[in-house]
This record gives structure tokens, C-alpha cells and sequence, in this order.
């Protein structure tokens, strides 16, 4: 009895038959998930794959600009380390040239020194042979006249003819000498 | 609770055979067809789960996701990627991932319901909410394919098999149309609903049947046994609905979307 009390009731419903307030609800909550979704969840999501994608080409392209630095600044370091080297050997030339320069002055000096001192030397022994020249003619023409003066006899004080006298001997001396 | 009332009174005789009644489950608040029942209040809290889930999983929207937006990002990135992108197109899915994100985890969540304790009902076993569902659908590709293409145009497009001419493409036209255009929204409407259905009568059989056989056989040892395997069965049948779960929100919205690309592909 109870059993076919049972089949009546389900008979009576069909699941296949949608019921009019249930589609409208249905309608009315997907409405409402999708004005959710579309206004808040999807553009949060999108917006963290766009920060991602974003912090992905950033930090490539930070790499990219930190390289391209130090390249430039490798450069310029190569730069400084030629015009170093090139400074130092300009440098060396010139100390070089600076060095032999000197050198030649030096010499130039010393050579002038020499010659000065050899020409005062000369200059000296000269005046000294002059004096000798001078003090040896008094004295030989004073010498001569008192030994010929003894020789002959006769005084040959007389000055003045005495030293005319020693005059033309010493003049013929020289000359027999050359 | 009809149900219960039928199966204690049934235990004379026999079980209570779950069956369509089953499905129809008495008001809260009021009455009749306005009724508010469980199933609408299921209904009600899935948009609040659904919402507040996923609200909760992309609010900070950080590059370095945590667990909870890792988690949501997955769910999003399988129905916007391998859904939407890859069947709708690279050109202009985006404008329709809001709605098959949408349904899926609408579906995914109502048709769930069926598995979590105390709850244990999926509401996509009412066909009414796989028919507004279907609905959407139906009227999303049609009205994106009339805008796209004219009227004209995109029922050429939905009618007109390439390569056909002559009396062949005279009958082509009527089936096309009627495939195409008429018998869609039902075939998305019933089968998400009859997979919820059967899912859910066949685990509702196996625990009725498996306590009845349990307690009330009459030699009870064979009750026992045979009550203690229904219930091992049942346990492995909510494992399969628990996949078909998955599966039937995956089709439903995998077929919405290769509907809107069919509406939106250019002519073939």
C-alpha cells in the first residue's frame, strides 16, 4: 500500500520539467558571481600577471642596462690605461732628451773651463817669462859688462854706452838664437 | 523530511528505492514553488563562496603570490588559458573569460555540494539552474555571432557547411540549424543535470539500501555483509561523482566556449 503510495507521488514529479523560479534564480546568482567576477576577481588577476610579466622584463632589462655599463665603464678604464701608458712613456722621452741635454751643457761648460784655465796659464807663464826675459837681460848686461870690464881692462861703466853695448849683443843673441 | 519519514515506514517491507521525490526536499520558508528551500539557500551560498574565495584568493594581486592567490591563480589560469585561450583564440578571449570563469566555479561549487558532509546535495541535480545556466550560454554566442557577423551572415555561418552544394546542402541546412541553434541549450542543460542526478541518486541508493540491509535483513549476518558492501561501493561510486563533479563544470564550460568560437570565427 505504502509502495504504491510512493510510485503515485513520483510519478507525479518529472526532474526533466525545469521550475520557473529556480531558472530565475539561477539567472539572478550568476548575474550577481559574474558582476563580482568580471569587476574585481578577473581584473586582480590580470593585473598580477601583468606586474609579474612586468617584474620579468624589468629585471631583464635592468641586467641589460647594468651590462651595458660596466662595458662602458670597462671602456673608459682601457681609455685611462693607454693614455696612462702613453703619458708615461711621453714622459721617459722627455727625461731622456731633458738628461742628454744636461749631459752636453756639462760638457760644453767643462770644456770652456778648460780652455779658460789652459788660457790663463799660458797667459801667466808668459807674463812670468816675460819677467825673466826682462830681470835676466839687467842682470846678464850688468854681468857681461863687469867681466868684459875686467877683461879689458878698462871701465866700462859708463851706463849708457854699457847697456847700448848689452842692447846689440842681446839683439844678436836673440838673432843667432832664431 | 519526507525521505526519512518513507524509509523508516518502508523498513517493513522493504527499503525506501530513492528516486525523483528525493530530489524536491520541503521548504524552510514558505511555500509552493517560491519556496525557499535548501537547495535554493545552496544555490544563494555558492555565489558567497565562490565570490569570497576568490575575492580573498586575488586581492593582493602580488607577483610573489601567496598559497591562497597560488591557488586561485591555478583555477583562473586553467579556465583562462587552456579554456578560453586556447579555444577561443588569442585575438579577443579575454572579453569572455569573466563568464566561463564564471560558470566554472559556479558549477564546480554547486555540483561539490554533493560531496561535502551534512550538505550532500548538488543543486545542478535541479535542472532549472543548468537551464538558466544553458540559457546564458545559448544567448551569449548567438547575440556575440549576430554582432560580428549580421543575422544574416551568422546564420550562414552556423548552417552553411563549406563544401557541400546541391541537395546534400539542402538537407545540411535544416540539421545544421537545428544541432547548431535549437538543441544546444538543452544538451548543456541535461547533461550537467542528469550526470548530478544519477551521481547523486546512485550514492543516495547505495547508504539507504546499505543501512537498510545493515539493520533490518532478516538473516543478519547476510545483512551485514551484504549491507557492509553496498556501503564499500557507495564509498567508491562518490569517488567517480566526485570526478564527474570536476568533470561535467569542465565540459560545461569548455562547451561554452567552443560555442562562442564558433560564433566568433571568422567564415569558413
Amino acid at each position: 500500500m505504502i509502495l504504491t503510495q510512493v510510485t503515485a507521488a513520483e510519478t507525479e514529479i518529472n526532474p526533466l520539467v525545469p521550475h520557473v523560479p529556480e531558472i530565475i534564480l539561477g539567472v539572478i546568482v550568476i548575474a550577481l558571481l559574474f558582476v563580482g567576477v568580471a569587476k574585481f576577481i578577473v581584473p586582480n588577476f590580470e593585473k598580477a600577471y601583468a606586474d609579474r610579466t612586468a617584474a620579468i622584463e624589468g629585471g631583464i632589462e635592468n641586467a641589460n642596462a647594468k651590462q651595458a655599463e660596466a662595458d662602458a665603464k670597462l671602456a673608459q678604464l682601457e681609455a685611462q690605461l693607454a693614455d696612462a701608458r702613453h703619458e708615461a712613456a711621453r714622459i721617459r722621452e722627455e727625461a731622456r732628451e731633458q738628461g742628454a741635454a744636461i749631459v752636453a751643457e756639462m760638457r760644453e761648460q767643462a770644456q770652456a773651463e778648460a780652455a779658460r784655465i789652459v788660457e790663463h796659464g799660458k797667459t801667466q807663464i808668459e807674463a812670468e817669462r816675460q819677467a825673466a826675459v826682462t830681470s835676466l837681460r839687467a842682470e846678464v848686461g850688468t854681468l857681461a859688462t863687469g867681466l868684459a870690464g875686467r877683461i879689458v881692462g878698462e871701465s866700462l861703466d859708463d851706463d849708457e854706452r854699457s847697456s847700448r853695448v848689452v842692447e846689440r849683443f842681446l839683439a844678436d843673441l836673440e838673432a843667432g838664437v832664431h | 523530511m519526507k525521505s526519512l519519514a518513507a524509509t523508516v515506514m518502508a523498513s517493513e517491507s522493504g527499503p525506501h528505492i530513492p528516486g525523483p521525490a528525493d530530489f524536491f526536499l520541503p521548504p524552510i520558508v514558505g511555500s509552493g514553488d517560491w519556496a525557499l528551500t535548501k537547495v535554493s539557500l545552496l544555490v544563494l551560498l555558492s555565489v558567497v563562496i565562490a565570490f569570497g574565495f576568490f575575492y580573498a584568493a586575488s586581492r593582493k594581486a602580488a607577483v610573489v603570490p601567496s598559497r591562497l592567490q597560488f591557488a586561485g591563480e591555478y583555477v583562473y589560469g586553467m579556465v583562462r588559458n587552456s579554456i578560453g585561450r586556447d579555444i577561443i583564440g588569442s585575438q579577443d578571449y579575454m572579453r569572455f573569460v569573466p563568464y566561463l570563469f564564471t560558470v566554472f566555479i559556479f558549477i564546480i561549487i554547486n555540483n561539490f555540494y554533493g560531496v561535502i558532509p551534512f550538505v550532500q546535495f548538488p543543486t545542478m541535480s535541479h535542472i532549472g539552474y543548468t537551464a538558466a545556466l544553458a540559457a546564458i550560454t545559448w544567448l551569449i554566442y548567438n547575440i556575440v555571432g549576430i554582432a560580428k557577423h549580421g543575422f544574416v551572415g551568422y546564420l550562414k555561418l552556423q548552417t552553411v557547411p563549406s563544401g557541400v552544394s546541391g541537395p546534400i546542402l539542402l538537407m545540411m541546412v535544416p540539421l545544421e540549424f537545428l544541432s547548431n541553434i535549437i538543441v544546444r541549450p538543452f544538451t548543456l542543460a541535461i547533461r550537467l543535470f542528469a550526470t548530478m542526478f544519477a551521481g547523486h541518486l546512485l550514492v543516495a541508493l547505495f547508504s539507504i539500501g546499505g543501512a537498510w540491509l545493515l539493520l533490518h535483513y532478516a538473516p543478519a549476518w547476510q545483512g551485514v555483509a551484504a549491507g557492509l558492501f553496498a556501503f564499500l561501493l557507495g564509498i567508491l561510486v562518490s569517488f567517480l561523482d566526485m570526478l564527474i563533479m570536476f568533470l561535467q563544470a569542465y565540459v560545461f564550460t569548455l562547451l561554452s566556449a567552443m560555442y562562442i568560437a564558433g560564433a566568433v570565427a571568422d567564415e569558413h
